[in-house]
Order: structure tokens, then sequence, then C-alpha cells
């Protein structure tokens, strides 16, 4: 990693450290009260988007453990997340369970799903295991949409009481903002510990050449099982937020398509970058908002019939047009793309 | 009994599409080492081209299929040239997020022209009507479709076996490199194998169009079912995908009619997964043993 001129580690500890300089501090400082002062300018519409890009990004950064870090491909987040946002709804409305206790325990239920599907991954990789997590897609809302309607209500939308914290009822956009931007603060420091740990680094061994890992005394099945346990029990906060921030859940909200833009927005951001899937994030997501807004002005000058229908064309064509864009000009993605302006600003006025 | 020769005999007929559908993608699987997630797309792409030649256009049936397929040539072709070539030698998960992002873009440009509703061809293409043999009843346009998926894995095989282009192709699936050194245009050999496979899909798609009408939002489900179809059989096997795919409309008609309806559309995935529980190559697929 490069420092500016004349920033020296004189301990292992600081070598180690996320937040390096006294400079970093102030930046994080700031950046923080700016971000938990955000509802104060911020209106409802707003806040709305913030809080679905702050629960989407909880859901790829564990997908991102999985499919950067450990190199195991799952076509199946999005049917995750419906699992953590229905195990949260039926244990806070069936058994009343506290908001603080749902989320965990959701996320461990959803950890445990992860695993059953992932044990494929132990034999096969690349696609077939594309294969078993698109079985999962499809076989987990086919479960919730037909097994035990008299609890989760079938097709129709499950209705989740608001969350409440010792009494204090978390209703409006704002309150739920500072319920889930702790959460996805926590989340996102947590996957940067694991990132740097030895865990992390045999996630890396893994994906790079898991016979090689292997032979260098890596317990696979060990690991490919737990990179498969972390992702879904991402997938497990982000649904349980998910249940409790939209309030009314349905099977159809977790579809092969949500799925497909988790991993999109991983190629989008760059593979295994936490700073880079953040940006993929924010990129998708923007771009999904922008063109809900704009197409029925960009088309308002088509007959209604066709106006529509170019309309719900767009999202899909921009959406795949992005990836294959990505995929075939920038693989690295938008991390390489910061890592460029970083350096370019770090030696800035200088070329080089 | 009688009941269950029935049920046997509807889900033949019904995983004869399969098997056409899963041919294709094997095709491209065997040669190319891509999964094609962009199949169900690909196949309503072919069904809506010979309804704009049928309808939009009005030529007349014996006209308009020869002009799809050589429209699916192209398109297919295309495809190879604009989305997979740049991602040769690019590791695994971009060429399947390259084949998922060529299904969303496809789907976008059918609703672009076609629009979402349901469209049906003008005329059937094929007899509507139900062949009662003995006491079971072959419902007619899915014995047609039967004997077409049929014809056309004899077709296939003749290809593999008597041509040139289908020798190269069989090369290339042994080794890229290899048969890049015996002197094959590897390349070339990719762009016409993605052009068969959108043949063949189309005619999967006319099909499964002719039977359930032409929607975006019906048809490529459909197609999804070929992928379990396919690992059944095996990834590179041709043989397989036809035992794969009838396997699997069987075992649908099967739970479909003794069990209940609503777990047939479930049937394929947990078929799917069991296979890649205890048998992950497949049946007749090629184990490939890995070496560090």
């Amino acid at each position: 990693m490069y420092r500016p001129c004349g920033v020296f580690d004189e301990a292992y500890a600081k070598n180690m450290a996320i937040v390096r300089t006294p400079q970093h501090w102030v930046y994080l400082a700031l950046g923080l009260i700016l971000l938990f002062g955000l509802p104060l300018f911020l209106s409802g519409r707003i806040l709305h988007f913030v809080n679905l890009l702050c629960i989407s990004l909880i859901a790829v950064q564990g997908l991102n453990i999985l499919t950067g870090l450990a190199g195991q491909i799952s076509l199946g987040q999005s049917a995750f997340m419906g699992v953590g946002a229905y195990s949260a709804a039926l244990l806070t409305v069936y058994l009343e369970f506290p908001f603080w206790l749902s989320v965990p325990c959701a996320a461990l239920i959803t950890g445990i799903v992860g695993i059953v599907f992932g044990a494929p991954s132990l034999r096969i990789k690349g696609f077939y295991l594309a294969m078993a997590t698109l079985a999962a897609q499809f076989i987990i809302p086919w479960v919730i949409m037909n097994v035990r309607t008299d609890l989760t209500g079938g097709s129709q939308s499950m209705l989740v009481p608001a969350p409440t914290i010792g009494g204090k009822v978390f209703n409006t956009q704002q309150e739920m903002f500072y319920l889930i931007v702790p959460i996805t603060c926590l989340t996102m420091f947590l996957i940067r510990n694991l990132t740097r740990s030895r865990i992390g680094r045999i996630f890396l061994a893994i994906r790079d050449n898991d016979l090689a890992a292997e032979s260098m005394g890596i317990n696979q099945t060990k690991y490919k099982l737990m990179a498969f346990f972390i992702c879904s029990f991402y997938a497990g906060i982000a649904g349980a937020l998910w249940a409790f921030w939209l309030r009314a859940i349905s099977p159809d909200q977790f579809n092969l398509m949500e799925s497909i833009s988790y991993l999109g927005m991983i190629i989008v951001g760059g593979m295994g970058s936490i700073v880079g899937v953040t940006f993929g994030v924010l990129f998708i997501k923007t771009f999904d908002i922008a063109i809900t807004i704009l197409s029925p002005r960009l088309t308002s000058f088509l007959p209604p019939q066709l106006a529509q229908d170019t309309a719900a064309g767009l999202g899909p064509f921009v959406f795949g047009m992005i990836i294959l864009l990505f995929l075939i000009f920038e693989p690295r993605g938008l991390a390489h793309r910061w890592e460029i302006v970083k350096a370019y600003f770090r030696l800035w006025p200088f070329k080089y | 009994m009688v009941l269950f020769i029935q049920f046997l005999i509807n889900g033949l007929l019904v995983g004869g599409i399969y098997a056409l559908l899963a041919l294709a993608i094997v095709l491209i699987c065997k040669s190319t080492r891509v999964f094609n997630f962009a199949m169900g797309e690909m196949m309503t792409l072919g069904a809506f081209i010979l309804y704009a030649f049928l309808v939009t256009a009005r030529l007349p049936l014996f006209l308009s299929l020869p002009l799809t397929a050589l429209a699916c040539l192209a398109a297919g072709n295309l495809i190879e040239r604009l989305v997979l070539r740049p991602l040769i030698g690019q590791p695994i998960l971009a060429s399947i997020m390259a084949t998922l992002a060529l299904s969303l873009i496809l789907k976008g440009i059918i609703l672009f022209i076609w629009g979402s509703p349901t469209l049906s061809y003008p005329q059937k293409i094929l007899p509507s009507e139900a062949t009662v043999i003995w006491q079971f009843f072959f419902s007619n346009e899915l014995l047609w479709t039967f004997v077409i998926s049929i014809a056309g894995f004899v077709a296939m095989a003749f290809f593999f076996k008597f041509t040139q282009v289908g020798i190269f192709m069989r090369a290339t699936a042994e080794g890229h490199e290899v048969a890049q050194a015996a002197g094959i245009n590897v390349q070339q050999i990719f762009g016409i194998t993605w052009a068969i496979a959108a043949v063949i899909a189309a005619i999967g798609g006319i099909l499964l169009g002719n039977r359930f009408g032409l929607g975006i939002g019906t048809l490529p489900l459909v197609a999804i079912k070929a992928f379990p179809a396919v690992l059944f059989g095996g990834l590179e096997s041709v043989l397989g995908a036809i035992v794969g795919g009838l396997t699997v409309g069987i075992l649908e008609s099967m739970v479909g009619g003794y069990v209940d309806p609503k777990y047939s559309e479930i049937t394929p995935y947990i078929i799917l997964l069991l296979v890649l529980l205890f048998r992950p190559e497949g049946l007749f697929g090629l184990k490939r043993i890995e070496r560090i």
C-alpha cells in the first residue's frame, strides 16, 4: 500500500492498522459525522434510497466474500435474503422475538440454509456450482409460496411489525436510517477485518487454486462451507433488515433478477475489493433509480402501450449492457479506476 | 397402469423439447466451454423472428422458416462475435456473467420490438388434435415436436460424424490449443457453434411458442428446465442431452400426475441438486481430472 512520502510504520501494530495516519482519523470522523448527519438535510425519498442502498450493500458484501474472495459462484443471494426476511418476520410475528434477537437468529438460519445449498461446492465448481445455487433460487421462493402458507401468506405479502428497541418504535425512514446504517457500518468493518485475517487469506488461496490450497494443508471442506455460511449470514442480515424496513414481504421480491444484479454489482465494482463493491452498489442502484425515473419521460413520445413496453425493456437492457461493457473493457472494475484516481492525486502535481 | 403409461407418454413427448434445448446448450458447452444461461432468451428470440416473418412481413410458412433459420444463424454468430469472443481466456465467472448479461440484453431487445403481451402465430404450425392409439392419447402437436427433436438429434449426429465442420468441432471440444495447433480456426468454429445452437434453440422456441404462445415472461422459464436436463446427461454429451431431456420430462409428468401438480415445477431443480450431490459429472459426462 502506498503512503504519502515520510510516513513510516514504526511498530507492527501500526503496520496492521486500518486507519494509519492522524489525517485518516480526521477523515474518518468527518465522514461518520457527515453520514449520521444525512437525515437532517435529506428528504424521506432520498433516505429511502440510502436505506435500500445500505441493505443491498450488506448482501453484496457477503456475496463478495464468497465470489470475490473464495471464488465460488452464487446465483441465489437474493433467495437467501428471502430466507432471512421470512425467518425474521416469522420469529417476530409468531414467537414475538425482539428486534435485536430476531436479526441475528434470522442470519444464523440463513447461514445454515446457505451451507445446505453450498454443500455441492465440495465436489463441483464453476458452471455446476452456479447451477446448484440457481436451484436454490427456484426452490426457496417455491417453499415460501407453497409450504405452510398459513404462516407465510404464500404468494401474498406478509406484514411485519415495526422494529422496536427498548420501547422505541422505528417507524419513519429517518428512524430506520439510524437502525440500518450502524449495522451496515459494523458489517463493513467486520468484513474488512475478515479479509485481512487468516480466514481471508485462506479464501484467497482457495480462489486461486483450491487443489493447491488443499495440498498446502488447508481444510477445503471447512473453509468452502465457511465461505457459504458467511455469505448467507450476511444475506440473512440484509434480508431481516429488508423485512423490517419494507414491512411487507413477498416471495417475488427475492427473484433471480435481483441475484444477477448483486453479481453484477460485484463485477462493476471489482471482484474482491470492498471499496470497489461499495462503488458497484452505488453505481448500479443509481442507474436503476435513474432509469425508473427517466424512462417514462424518455418514452413519452411513443404510443402508450409501446412506451410502457420500451420502459419495461430499458431496465434489463441497460443493466445487461453495463455488465457486458465492464466485463469486456474494465474487468477489474471501478476499484481499479479508483486506485488510478487516488494515485494521481497522491502524486499531483507531478506526473510520477 | 394405463394412467402410468399415459403419464410416461406425456413426459416423453414434453421431454423432447427439453432435449432439443439441452442439445443447444451442450453444443456450445462442448466446443466453447461456455454454459449458455441466455438459452431461454435466444430461443424466444428465434420464435419472435418467425412471428415477424409470418405476421409482420406476411410471408408464407415455407418461406418464413428458412428465413428464420438464416436470421438465427446470423444472430448466433453475431452474439459470439460481440459478447463471447472478447472474453476468451477470462475466468469462468466472466463467461457466466456475460451470458447472464446477454439474457438481459436480449430480453430488453425483445421487449423493445414486440412488447410484453403474449402473441400467438396466426395459423397453427403443427396440427393440434390428438391421435388415439389403442387407449392412449398422443397429442399431435407434441408428437410432431418429439419427431422434430429426434430428427434434430439424428441430423446433429450425422453432422458430427461425417461433415468436415462437425469433425473440426469435435476436435475443438477435445482441446482448444490442440485444435489450433492442428490448423483449425478455433474462433471460426466457435462462431459456427453459436450459430448452429441459435438455430436449434429457435426450433425449440417455435415449437414451444406454438404450444404456449409467444411471451417474453413465460417462454424463457421453460428453457431453464433444460438446465437440469443438461447436467443430468453430462455437460459434454450429446447423447446425455437427449436422455437427460426425456428423463426430466418424464419425472416432471410423473410427479405432476401422481403427487401434486404444484410439485412438478420444482422437480427439475430437485433432480438438479441430487445429480450435483451424487454424480456431478452427469450420466455420460467426462470426469475431468484436475492437476496442479
